[in-house]
């Protein structure tokens, strides 16, 4: 025999791949960072060496960006983040980029390759990534004067410098 | 039960299922005796997963450009010839892929030289495809079109892929529709053969080092599959060789691969494969990657494929059957092959573009157990070259 | 096609929604547990299954047309979780 019917014994199976996929639709990673929460504090060292830490950056609008060189949109967004910078660096805005590279040597030459200005923080021990329970690469907060997490991005799309410079003249504001 | 959850999951599934059913009137039209009814599910999938407002989304695949050079040189076939690709994104949303392919075939492998007399062709393909990232789901399309004297293929293929679970799990739906022509030096287009394809996988990411994945396909012919050039022996005569109009298989593919050393990495695959022309097959690879300095990498690899005869193959039918073949492609073999490749990192600026260039070989041994040799009476065996040398681009 | 066939299908199937069920009810009762900043070696190219699109496609091809075996080489997914 040549021919063996046998759609009549798929009809589970079907079943178990439409829930599977529809399974999909209701995972959305939660949120650990609530908005006006304060921003938990770190101290990092910069690629020279200095220590930095973000509490000592109150009275300043503050906007971490976590990436690493391994990521493709961590790169792209780089240039639009040091455009940021270079921008509103003199109104007490500050950036710091949080690489979480094991290998700070690659992150260091990655970020003179694309011309960053900014600080960049190694966090090979991933650290402060835990801290902030990170569920997205890229990530981007924006703080506030006060210490506060006003804006959280996950990700990146061509088209969100344009959110982040609206929300960074709008905490300059404050 | 979180109420928020219990909400989303409402209305996933009322969603789904609305999906579902619109999509299953629409198929029901489009009747296709067993698996269109896979169809209908599947697009009701895809409509039913897009609407989701998750925190990731996916990534477009980067913009590439390879050229290849790739040879086939075995059992009496020589195949040989450039293939090009090129891939491009637009406005971030949309990625586009052209490739073309030539295969320029000198034959004069066991069938042909026993039968008939050796000859060359060209088939040339093309195909086109776009991918479209939407949330953290990605949409493929693409069409083929092979072109050869006396066959022509046609392919329509839609591919749908979706992160979940924190983006350590990836899920793989597919479904690919071909048409060909059939035809015969002299005779002209004479009949047609059908192929419905329909695939799933799941990659999960198991630790930091780790990953595995399955890999489901089913796959419906229908339609002239065999060769009209190729003759079977009944009784020691030769008589054309007489295949069923329908041929169902599925394959289930189950494969790990992980860094086992900074720069080092393993991985492992096992296939089984079985259809109704009582065909079982085992596919089973193993291989390394390494890198070597600041420019090289290597890949060593071996795989072994073995596969038992289909219900009507025969090498010297005893018996008058209703199919009978003596395509040695359905008799009891194995092949082993050794492999390697090394690639060569030409120049690299992280984030602008990489240049690479590629070598790759493959020997493939052949060992019939019901195929012989007409010429010599003996059990069919021969090895097999296959090399490729290629140049590919990222920017 | 035997009955223990047919037990094993229904149970993996039974599997399935199962898994699924619990993954869309539950809302995962289980936390990813390898984060998105911990991808970097999953992000290599050693890590991927097939790396050159027209490599793959040769190969796939002189497969098919030599072997009784067809399907289920699909690209892989995994990847480095950005975005």
């Amino acid at each position: 025999m040549i021919h063996r019917p046998s759609t009549a014994r798929f009809k589970p199976w079907r079943a178990a791949f439409a829930l599977l996929l529809a399974a999909s639709a209701a995972l959305a990673a939660a949120a650990p960072l609530s908005p006006s929460a304060p921003a938990p504090d770190f101290t990092l060292r910069t690629l020279d060496g200095q220590k930095l830490r973000l509490g000592e950056q109150r009275g300043r609008v503050v906007l971490v960006n976590f990436w690493a060189t391994w990521c493709g949109p961590c790169r792209q967004e780089m240039p639009h983040l040091n455009k940021l910078y270079e921008k509103y660096k003199a109104s007490g805005f500050v950036l710091l980029g949080v690489n979480v590279d094991d290998d700070a040597a690659q992150a260091a030459g990655v970020a003179s390759k694309l011309g960053v200005t900014f600080p960049v923080l190694p966090d090979a021990d991933k650290r402060v990534s835990r801290q902030y329970d990170l569920s997205a690469m890229p990530s981007t907060v924006l703080i506030d004067r006060d210490g506060r997490v006003r804006y959280l991005h996950r990700g990146y799309q061509n088209g969100y410098e344009t959110t982040y410079d609206k929300q960074i003249r709008e905490l300059l504001k404050e | 039960m979180p109420t928020a959850c219990r909400g989303v999951a409402v209305a996933a599934t009322s969603r789904l299922l609305g999906a579902l059913r619109l999509a299953g009137r629409h198929a029901a039209l489009a009747a296709r005796a067993r698996w269109a009814r896979w169809v209908a599910p599947l697009a009701g999938l895809i409509g039913g997963a897009l609407p989701s407002a998750p925190a990731a989304a996916m990534t477009l695949p980067e913009d590439t450009g390879e050229a290849i050079y790739h040879l086939y040189d075995g059992g009496g076939v020589t195949a040989q010839g450039p293939a090009l690709l090129v891939r491009k994104s637009l406005y971030d949303k949309v990625s586009l892929t052209g490739t073309y392919y030539v295969d320029m075939v000198s034959n004069a492998s066991i069938d042909v030289v026993t039968q008939a007399s050796p000859f060359k062709e060209t088939r040339n393909e093309y195909s086109v495809g776009a991918d479209y990232a939407y949330r953290d789901a990605l949409l493929s399309v693409s069409y083929s079109n092979s072109d050869e004297p006396d066959y022509k293929a046609q392919g329509l293929s839609i591919d749908a892929s979706q992160e979940v679970f924190g983006s350590m799990t990836t899920i793989k739906l597919g479904f690919t529709r071909g048409k060909d022509d059939v035809g015969k030096k002299g005779e002209g287009f004479f009949d047609y053969a059908k192929h419905w394809r329909y695939r799933l996988g799941l990659t999960q990411i198991l630790t930091p080092t780790w990953l595995m994945s399955v890999n489901f396909e089913a796959v419906s012919d229908e339609g002239f599959l065999g060769s009209p050039y190729r003759a079977a022996q009944v009784f020691g005569t030769l008589v054309p060789e007489r295949n069923p109009r329908t041929r169902s298989s599925r394959a289930v593919k189950f494969g790990a691969i992980g860094e086992i050393m900074p720069r080092t990495s393993l991985h492992a695959d096992y296939r089984y494969f079985w259809d109704t022309w009582d065909i079982k097959a085992h596919t089973f690879e193993v291989g390394g990657s390494r890198y070597v300095g600041e420019s090289f990498l290597f890949d060593a690899y071996l795989r072994y494929y073995k596969q038992s005869k289909a219900l009507f193959y025969y090498d010297n039918a005893p018996v008058e059957t209703l199919y009978v073949s003596r395509n040695r492609q359905l008799s009891t073999f194995n092949d082993i092959a050794p492999g390697v490749r090394v690639t060569y990192q030409y120049k690299q600026v992280p984030g602008k573009y990489d240049i690479k260039g590629h070598l790759n070989y493959e020997y493939q041994r052949y060992s019939f157990s019901d195929f012989t040799d007409i010429r010599t009476g003996q059990l069919y065996s021969y090895g097999a070259h296959v090399l490729q040398l290629l140049v590919t681009a990222t920017f | 096609m035997n009955a223990t066939r047919i037990r094993l299908r229904r149970a993996t199937a039974l599997l399935l929604v199962g898994g699924a069920l619990s993954l869309l009810l539950g809302c995962s009762p289980i936390e990813p547990w390898v984060k998105p900043y911990e991808r970097e070696r999953l992000a290599d190219p050693i890590m991927k299954a097939q790396r050159e699109a027209l490599s793959a496609k040769h190969m796939e091809h002189i497969h098919e047309v030599r072997e009784g075996a067809r399907g289920a080489n699909g690209v892989q997914g995994g990847g480095c979780g950005c975005n």
